[in-house]
């Protein structure tokens, strides 16, 4: 349902403008209906940048966003209203999603007043009541509230239940749960997997691979801008196949076994741009007879629904 | 014994009366010991890092003694705790990324920091390239203002920083919460890294992610609203940990390899309570799914085992 094919962003750096930065290069992957599809990579990979583009906050430099069959770049601006009552995002900072003068119950007026303006206010406080609890709130002790008297979790609760307001289709989930506790977040994790099996498709943005893991049905791999490794993630979790994606798994600080010894290889500056692929300067498996250092491997299938972009494999 | 605790108490002076973020906390750590903190945020792990070197207002010192290398720290005297700032203990911040000065070049800063503790910068230059080396950093950064650093390479700016003088504690507030598993993985093998060096003798570690005080800490402290849940070293809090607490809190922690479809993982529900008025007894008793008449008193911190401290009426009923 939503498609991306083949989408760049380019960001002008520099004093001037005058180098380009490649945030994001020629990314295609899908989301289907129902459907979890979590967007792995460190800082810097331009993972938020796609969710942006999705959320049409950026612009897309080319290649083009499908959404059941409209280029979501040609939406005409009074379209787009219609668009965002499909499509709606959740940031990481719960904090600064609200303004701190108001409480934190006027998202909820506000896509009231923009959206469902003939919707009379008694029905609407039922909707309100139907959101908070289906995201486990309590409404009595959520609203009327200002955001500092909320905590984090209850805050980025209140900002899926605006989205659920809206009847959407696909979710945006920028780093939702980076800044909560671990006691909060695997509550907000659940609530997502609920939602899910109630036929929402969602973007799971996130640089933690075993949230991803715990909660996605297809991983993409992002190393700045390009796509390492895709497919089911199950596949990619069993068998990481890329250099990058191995690296991500053996940092995981995990409860059952410690690290292993080797250093991490890492992040280079950005360099310009780079012929060859451009993993190649912290890659374990570089090699020159396989042309890592000249050519860009392109995203082949290895196995059914596990696409891996890595001369070595 | 480097670094000894007891019956700490710092309050928080608000308009409504005092937040009591650390109420009674006492305890050791040995030289070269690498101590984790966790807890939930609100739980007083950040007051208590901050108490000992920086305690300024709003905080409010109640009582309490606290000793390094055995010798008092004043750290009611925000004066006379100069003289250990730095030069015996140091901190790492919280969002250090932004500690920095941004109007100097970082060679200048280091500079201007040294020299107002007594240290000339040339003679410590040497051991500052080193350093630099052994994190992964160029000797050019000297030279470039902050912003031109990426947030892992300025983590790694302060880690040196701070530990310049080889502080005898080294206090570390979050420092990985905010890189990607990568870098996560690098800074946090640093700090073990500079430990074994003997540039720090000892360390505590602040952060609500256990995985990572798992992969670095020799022991573990939990907090829970302003006080001591449990103390025992790495192995015993994630492999038997007594403490219900700490029991629900590693629980919630989804493991690599499990999906919700498997297994559904649950949080701790309930919320922390209001420090500005906190429940007699045992603070975790409203959401905990033991609690019994006898947690209506205030449960001690004691031994229940060699090195393992546990503050629960249900533990010591059973050892009695």
């Amino acid at each position: 349902m939503l498609k991306l094919d083949k989408v760049s962003k380019v960001y002008k750096v520099g004093t001037f403008g005058g180098k380009e930065l490649r945030a994001v290069n020629e990314v295609s992957f899908d989301i289907k209906d129902g459907e979890v599809v979590a967007l792995i990579g460190e800082s810097g990979s331009g993972k938020s940048t796609i969710g942006k583009m999705i959320l049409r906050l950026i612009s897309i430099n080319s290649g083009a966003i499908w959404f059941d069959g409209v280029d979501v770049a040609a939406i005409e601006k009074g379209a787009l209203k219609e668009y965002y009552r499909k499509v709606q995002g959740v940031f990481q900072d719960p904090f600064s999603s609200f303004n701190p003068i108001f409480k934190a119950d006027r998202v909820f007026q506000i896509i009231h007043d923009e959206f469902y303006p003939e919707t009379a206010d008694a029905e609407w406080s039922t909707r309100i009541t139907t959101a908070l609890e289906a995201v486990g709130l309590n409404p009595g002790t959520v609203l009327n509230k200002f955001p500092h008297q909320l905590s984090g979790g209850q805050l980025q609760r209140i900002l899926i239940a605006r989205a659920l307001l809206l009847d959407i289709s696909i979710l945006v989930a920028d780093e939702i749960i980076s800044m909560l506790d671990a006691s909060t977040r695997i509550d907000v994790l659940n609530l997502l997997a609920d939602l899910k099996h109630r036929g929402l498709s969602i973007l799971f943005i996130t640089h933690d691979l075993s949230l991803a893991n715990y909660i996605s049905e297809k991983a993409v791999i992002l190393y700045r801008g390009c796509i390492a490794e895709m497919g089911t993630t199950h596949k990619i979790f069993d068998h990481p196949l890329h250099p990058y994606t191995k690296m991500l798994m053996a940092s995981v600080p995990r409860l059952d076994k410690k690290w292993e010894d080797g250093k991490v290889e890492l992040k280079t500056r950005q360099a310009e741009d780079v012929a060859g692929c451009i993993y190649y300067e912290r890659c374990p498996l570089a090699d020159k007879a396989l042309g890592c250092d000249r050519h860009t491997p392109a995203l082949l299938e290895v196995e059914s629904d596990h696409f891996v972009a890595c001369f070595a494999v | 014994m480097s670094l000894k605790v007891d019956n700490l108490r710092v309050y928080y002076q608000t308009l409504h009366g005092d937040v009591k973020a650390l109420d009674g906390v006492t305890f050791n750590i040995s030289d070269g010991e690498i101590m984790g903190l966790a807890g939930e945020s609100g739980c007083g792990k950040t007051t208590l890092g901050h108490s000992l070197i920086f305690l300024n207002l709003p905080m409010r010192f109640v009582e309490g003694r606290v000793s390094l290398d055995n010798a008092e720290l004043p750290i009611w005297d925000m004066e006379k705790m100069n003289d250990f700032r730095f030069k015996k203990i140091s901190i790492i911040p919280q969002y250090a990324m932004n500690a920095m000065n941004p109007t100097r070049k970082i060679g200048q800063m280091i500079s201007e920091l040294i020299e107002s503790r007594g240290v000339s910068y040339k003679s410590i230059l040497p051991e500052l390239h080193r350093r630099l080396d052994l994190v992964n950093l160029s000797h050019d950064v000297l030279a470039l203002y902050p912003f031109e650093l990426s947030g892992g390479m300025k983590q790694r700016m302060v880690l040196v920083i701070s530990t310049l003088l080889n502080p005898s504690l080294l206090i570390a507030d979050e420092i990985t919460s905010a890189l990607d598993v990568s870098s996560q993985k690098a800074v946090a093998e640093m700090l073990v890294e500079f430990r074994d060096r003997e540039f720090v003798k000892s360390m505590i570690v602040i952060t609500h992610d256990i995985s990572i005080l798992y992969q670095i800490a020799d022991s573990i402290l939990v907090m829970y609203a302003g006080k001591l849940a449990e103390k025992a070293s790495t192995e015993t809090i994630i492999r038997s940990p007594r403490h219900p607490y700490t029991k629900l809190l590693i629980s919630s922690l989804p493991e690599v390899g499990v999906k919700y479809t498997d297994r559904i993982l649950l949080g701790i529900p309930g919320n922390p309570p209001q420090l500005l008025d906190p429940p007699v007894g045992c603070r975790f008793q409203e959401r905990c799914p033991f609690a019994f008449e006898r947690c209506s008193e205030e449960p001690p911190f004691i031994e229940v085992a060699e090195n393992h401290f546990v503050a629960c009426w249900k533990e010591h009923e059973q050892d009695a």
